[in-house]
This record gives structure tokens, C-alpha cells and sequence, in this order.
């Protein structure tokens, strides 16, 4: 089934040209993400690895993600939008009993709470899904390879065809046991 | 697991993707058997279901004042289940505890399909079915709205919540896994995973949002177990039923709930283990840890059974305590005592490593625990409603009928239905949390072996 063009654009954007290293072994990534970043490339890798390493995240050294920002708007949201149904309803249809207050807020506090957790939880999966969307699109279609959600870790450097040999030989240097242009 | 030296040491990163995605595959002859018998319950229990719908109530076993009964002792039960999950997937994952990173999908899993069958008995239970939608505040043509104030509708936004939190907490884990499945999967599996996966290719960046996210996701989810069974504690503790009108009520149906969600765990794992060939990556290590976690909820149990006894003796109040003499000595003494047995003295087994340690001992324990604390939510709704002191229909009678047991059948089938199916589909061990507890490979480690 065909994309309509504006949906592809989001899904699958261009490819982007660069070069892909496999490598066998976390230090060796680390290594090879280090010589890129002191040689002013920074800003032009992915890395690829199948479980999340702090030895990774210390080299890229990127900032924390800001899906948290989603989550304390959501659970704020909630926890209001708990307070207003409990309150409009009891007052929009009073029930009094035994001369106790409509709008009762001790119980009112259990419904709230729920709504916090509910909305966080959700806009937490939005932001996830909005930031890795977003991030994705910023990096266009790179090379990938099937190795990198089982034992492999990965670094695409994106680069033009004049750049690509110096690459291939920082990644080849680091100790990738592939090097591919893409 | 590996920190512990548990982990045998030819269990690599591809070991784990091959070993865990070869789960996916055909199912063998004991799989079929197993699924074959959760629906045939299943079936049992829409039959008992559909005539209940047709004949209504009448056909269940409720005699005044035991309007709640076996429906809601399996609505309990169930949600009960379903927290050793999110305990086991958020707050130990918020402890780092490496060690659960075998287990926790297998809880997970088991939580989204305990509250899919404890949301059903409410429904089942509320007699005129199709009108369920009254609960749901919606404007309506008579400008009502529900009654905050009821713990009814406490429970309903509390396990609505639950549900949606586990079922997105489970998905989420979930995304990387099927990934790795995608990538080493053939055939319809690959299209099916490749779907499923939502592109995940575990770069920098999608590891960057996804750990955050899945912070947050626990730390969420951390409280909201708390509260869902305080929640459904308040059910009964809001009320002036004695056995249940007491304080005590949230801190021990939420030890409750774990002891029996964790033996749960156990019961489970114990044949998948077996049938998907995953004893290199669930050792007995995982088991000991498991019993020991059972063993201290089931102490903070066994304490509240001594405490709710104690304080009906000192309260000196006479309806409390002759509620809790009718629980141990009137018509349903064989309930309490199973319950008491089951739940009070078996765990003290645990205490023993060698028990801990034997995977039989353990599934048998398990099975115990499983039938004690249903007989505990058993004794607390029908026992102490039957034994009501101060009505005219004292130490009332009640009968379970065809109708009450087919449709608890039906809950097990279906319950067992989902799990069956999920775990020959989709990932029942996390293959990058396990993998997260791995020593990495490394040049220094690579030129060792050499």
C-alpha cells in the first residue's frame, strides 16, 4: 500500500549518505565515537547498540531527554483534570448527606492521583514517540545492520563521498570489523 | 545474574537473542495440550456466563447477606495477581535489582492478563451487564453523575488506570525485544515484528528517550501499585461489616497481593522454563529470589492474619469478635483454616535454602499459596459476610453453585488463554534487559578468552 507523500516524508526520510562501522566490542566503539568527536564530527554520528550502556552515553555525551517535561505536564494536567470532574460533578448534582460538604476533597485526592498516574504515563509515551520521531527525521534514512540488536554496536557517520575515506579509516583505526559506505 | 555468577559463562549477547527468540517458534505437542485445556475452561465459562446472562443472578449462589461472593473473592484474587508484575518490572527495576531482568516480562505479561480477567467480574457481577457504561461519568439526558465519594468508582479509576499504565509499561519493554526478534525472525514473523517493532533500531537517540521514558513509566507505576490495592482494600474497609472495617486493610491486602502474584510468577515460570528450553537464562538463582520475595510478603500476611485476630480480641467489641470466632470456628472453619495452612505456616518452608532452591518444592509451594489466597479473599467476603452478627439472618448459610465455579473456571482459562498465546508470540524473557546484565564484550575480555 502506497504512503500519502507528506506520511513517507515522516516514516522514511531521504537516505542519508555516510559511512557504517560494525563493531565486535563495546570500548572499541567507545574509541572509535571519541576519535570522531575530537575530530569535529560530533554532531554527524548515530550509534547503534543493542542494550543502552553508560560507557556509550558518557561518550556522546549527549543532554537528558526531555520526554520527562511531557511527563510533568501530563501528570499535572491529570491530576487537574481529576480535580474539576470530582468537583464540577458533585456540585453540578448535590447530594447532601447528613449536612457534610458536596465537594469532599479527601476522597476527591484518590481520583486525582489516578488521573496524575493515567495522563503522566500516557504523554510520557507520546513524548517518547514525538522525540524519537522527531530524531529520526533529523537523521534521515542511515545504514543500518540486523547485528546491532543482538551482539553488535554500530556508528554512522554521516559524511559526503569527499570525506568518506577519512572515516572509514578513524573507524577502521578504532577497531571496526566492517567499514561500509552508504 | 552474571554479578551473582549464576549465568553459565557460554551465555553471550547471541546466546540470549537466540536462545529467547527460538521461544518463537513452533509451538510443540505440550504447548497445544496446555493451550487446549484454557479453552476448554474458557468454554466451560461462557456456557455458565451465557445462561447467567439469560436466567440472571438467581443462577449464582447469593443468599441475604451474601451479596458478594464468589464473583468478587475472583475479582480480588485477580487483581491481586496482577501486582507482583509491577512490582517486580517498576520497583525493582527502580532498586536496580539485575536479578529480575529474567522474570519481570513473564510478570508483566501475567499482570495485563490478571487485570483483563478481574475487570470482568465487576461486570459479570453487576447483574443487568449491558448498563456496565453507568459507571463511566458521561453527560446523560437525567444530569447524574457517579458518586465520588463511593469506593466503587475509586475502583474503577484505579484498575481503568492500572490497566492502561501495565499495558503500556509492557509494550514499551516490549519494543526492543521485538526488534531483535525482527531481526533474526523469517517469514510472516518478520512482517509481524517488523510491524510491531514501530522502527526500532536501538540508536543513540531512541535509547535516550526510550531510558527516560521508562523511568518515568516506573516511577509512576510504583505508587499506582500501592494504591490499587489500598483502593481495593477500601472496598471492604469503608464499610462497617466487622472483619472489615479496619485499618490494617491497605498495608495488608498489598502484601497480599504480592505474596500471591509472586507465587504466581513461580507457577508460571516453572513450565515455560521447562518448555522453552530457558534454563541457562532462568536459573535457580531467579527461583531463590522469587521464594524469598514470597517468603517476606508472606510473613507481613501471616502477621496481619495474627494482628486483625488480636485487635478483634482487645477491641473488646462484641460483634468483631464474634465475626472472627464464626471465621475460625462456624460453618465455613475449613475455608479459614485452608487459608491459614495455606498462607500462614507454608511459607515459613521458605526459610530453608534447600526448599528455595528445589524448582519442584517451590511450584508446589506456589500452587498452595495460589489456593490459600483465594480462599483468603473467600474468608474475608463471604465468611464475614455470612457471619454478620447483628442481622436477623445470623451466621447466614451460603452455597457456591454450578454457575459460580464454571464462570471462576472460565477466569482461569482465560487468564491461561493470553498468557499461552503471548508467550509463543512475542518475547517472554526481555532479551536487552537480560543482556543489560551481562558482562559487555570488550578487546580486554575477547584477547582472555583467546
Amino acid at each position: 500500500m502506497m504512503m500519502p507523500k507528506a506520511l513517507a516524508d515522516i516514516f522514511h526520510p531521504p537516505a542519508t549518505p555516510g559511512v557504517l562501522g560494525v563493531f565486535g566490542h563495546l570500548d572499541a566503539t567507545v574509541e572509535a565515537i571519541e576519535k570522531l568527536k575530537a575530530g569535529g564530527h560530533g554532531d554527524e554520528l548515530t550509534v547503534y547498540s543493542p542494550i543502552p550502556r553508560h560507557e556509550l552515553e558518557a561518550a556522546i555525551a549527549q543532554p537528558t531527554s526531555p520526554v520527562r517535561m511531557w511527563t510533568l505536564i501530563g501528570g499535572m494536567t491529570g491530576c487537574g483534570i481529576g480535580a474539576w470532574l470530582t468537583l464540577y460533578m458533585s456540585y453540578d448534582w448535590p447530594v447532601v448527606v447528613g449536612g457534610k460538604p458536596v465537594g469532599s476533597i479527601l476522597p476527591y485526592v484518590i481520583i486525582m492521583f489516578e488521573m496524575t498516574v493515567l495522563f503522566g504515563a500516557l504523554t510520557t509515551i507520546l513524548g517518547l514517540l514525538f522525540n524519537a520521531l522527531l530524531a529520526s527525521r533529523h537523521q534521515g534514512t542511515i545504514a543500518y545492520d540486523p547485528r546491532f540488536t543482538n551482539d553488535k554496536f554500530g556508528v554512522f557517520v554521516r559524511c559526503g563521498a569527499d570525506q568518506a575515506g577519512a572515516m572509514e579509516g578513524v573507524l577502521r583505526g578504532a577497531g571496526a570489523e566492517e567499514v561500509r559506505r552508504a | 545474574m552474571a554479578q551473582t555468577g549464576s549465568t553459565p559463562t557460554r551465555v553471550t549477547y547471541d546466546f540470549v537473542t537466540r536462545a529467547i527468540a527460538n521461544t518463537l517458534g513452533n509451538p510443540s505437542r505440550g504447548y497445544f495440550v496446555l493451550l487446549g485445556a484454557a479453552v476448554t475452561l474458557l468454554a466451560i465459562g461462557i456456557t455458565c456466563l451465557l445462561f447467567l446472562l439469560r436466567y440472571g443472578l438467581g443462577l449464582a449462589g447469593y443468599s441475604h447477606p451474601v451479596y458478594w461472593a464468589v464473583f468478587i473473592t475472583c475479582f480480588v484474587f485477580w487483581v491481586g495477581i496482577a501486582h507482583s508484575g509491577t512490582l517486580i518490572s517498576a520497583i525493582l527495576y527502580l532498586f536496580r535489582s539485575g536479578w529480575r531482568t529474567a522474570v519481570y516480562r513473564t510478570a508483566e505479561a501475567m499482570t495485563v492478563f490478571a487485570v483483563m480477567t478481574a475487570g470482568l467480574f465487576p461486570l459479570i457481577h453487576i447483574g443487568r451487564q449491558w448498563y456496565f457504561y453507568w459507571l463511566i461519568p458521561y453527560p446523560n439526558e437525567r444530569g447524574l453523575w457517579p458518586n465520588f465519594k463511593s469506593p466503587l468508582i475509586w475502583d474503577e479509576f484505579a484498575i481503568g488506570t492500572y490497566f492502561t499504565v501495565s499495558t503500556v509499561f509492557l509494550i514499551m519493554g516490549l519494543i526492543p525485544d521485538i526488534a531483535a526478534a525482527r531481526d533474526v525472525a523469517t517469514g510472516w514473523r518478520k512482517k509481524l515484528y517488523a510491524l510491531t517493532a514501530i522502527g526500532w533500531r536501538g540508536t543513540n537517540e531512541q535509547w535516550r528517550h526510550y531510558t527516560r521514558g521508562y523511568l518515568y513509566l516506573a516511577a509512576l507505576a510504583t505508587p499506582l501499585v500501592l494504591s490499587v490495592h489500598s483502593v481495593v482494600s477500601w472496598d471492604f474497609a469503608m464499610a462497617i461489616v466487622p472483619g472489615w472495617h479496619a485499618t490494617l486493610f491497605a498495608p495488608y491486602f498489598v502484601a497480599g497481593a504480592i505474596y500471591s502474584g509472586v507465587a504466581m510468577v513461580i507457577t508460571l515460570l516453572v513450565p515455560i522454563r521447562k518448555l522453552f528450553h530457558l534454563e541457562d537464562i532462568i536459573t535457580v538463582h531467579h527461583f531463590e529470589n522469587l521464594a524469598k520475595l514470597c517468603l517476606f510478603t508472606g510473613l507481613i500476611v501471616s502477621f496481619s492474619y495474627v494482628t486483625e485476630n488480636f485487635v478483634a480480641w482487645f477491641s473488646g467489641n462484641a460483634d468483631e469478635r464474634a465475626g472472627f470466632w464464626f471465621r475460625a470456628f462456624g460453618s465455613f472453619w475449613w475455608a479459614s483454616w485452608t487459608m491459614n495452612i495455606c498462607n500462614g505456616l507454608l511459607p515459613y518452608l521458605l526459610w530453608f535454602r534447600k526448599v528455595r532452591t528445589s524448582i519442584t518444592g517451590l511450584f508446589v509451594i506456589s500452587i498452595f499459596v495460589n489456593i490459600g489466597m483465594w480462599f483468603e479473599r473467600f474468608v474475608i467476603i463471604v465468611v464475614s459476610l455470612a457471619g454478620e452478627p447483628y442481622t436477623h439472618w445470623t451466621n447466614a448459610n451460603y452455597n457456591a453453585t454450578w454457575a459460580d465455579w464454571g464462570i471462576m473456571a472460565g477466569s482461569f482459562g482465560w487468564f491461561f488463554m493470553w498468557f499461552l498465546l503471548f508467550v509463543k508470540n512475542f518475547p517472554a524473557v526481555s532479551i536487552s534487559e537480560v543482556k543489560e546484565v551481562l558482562p559487555p564484550p570488550t578487546r580486554a575480555k575477547a584477547r582472555a578468552g583467546a
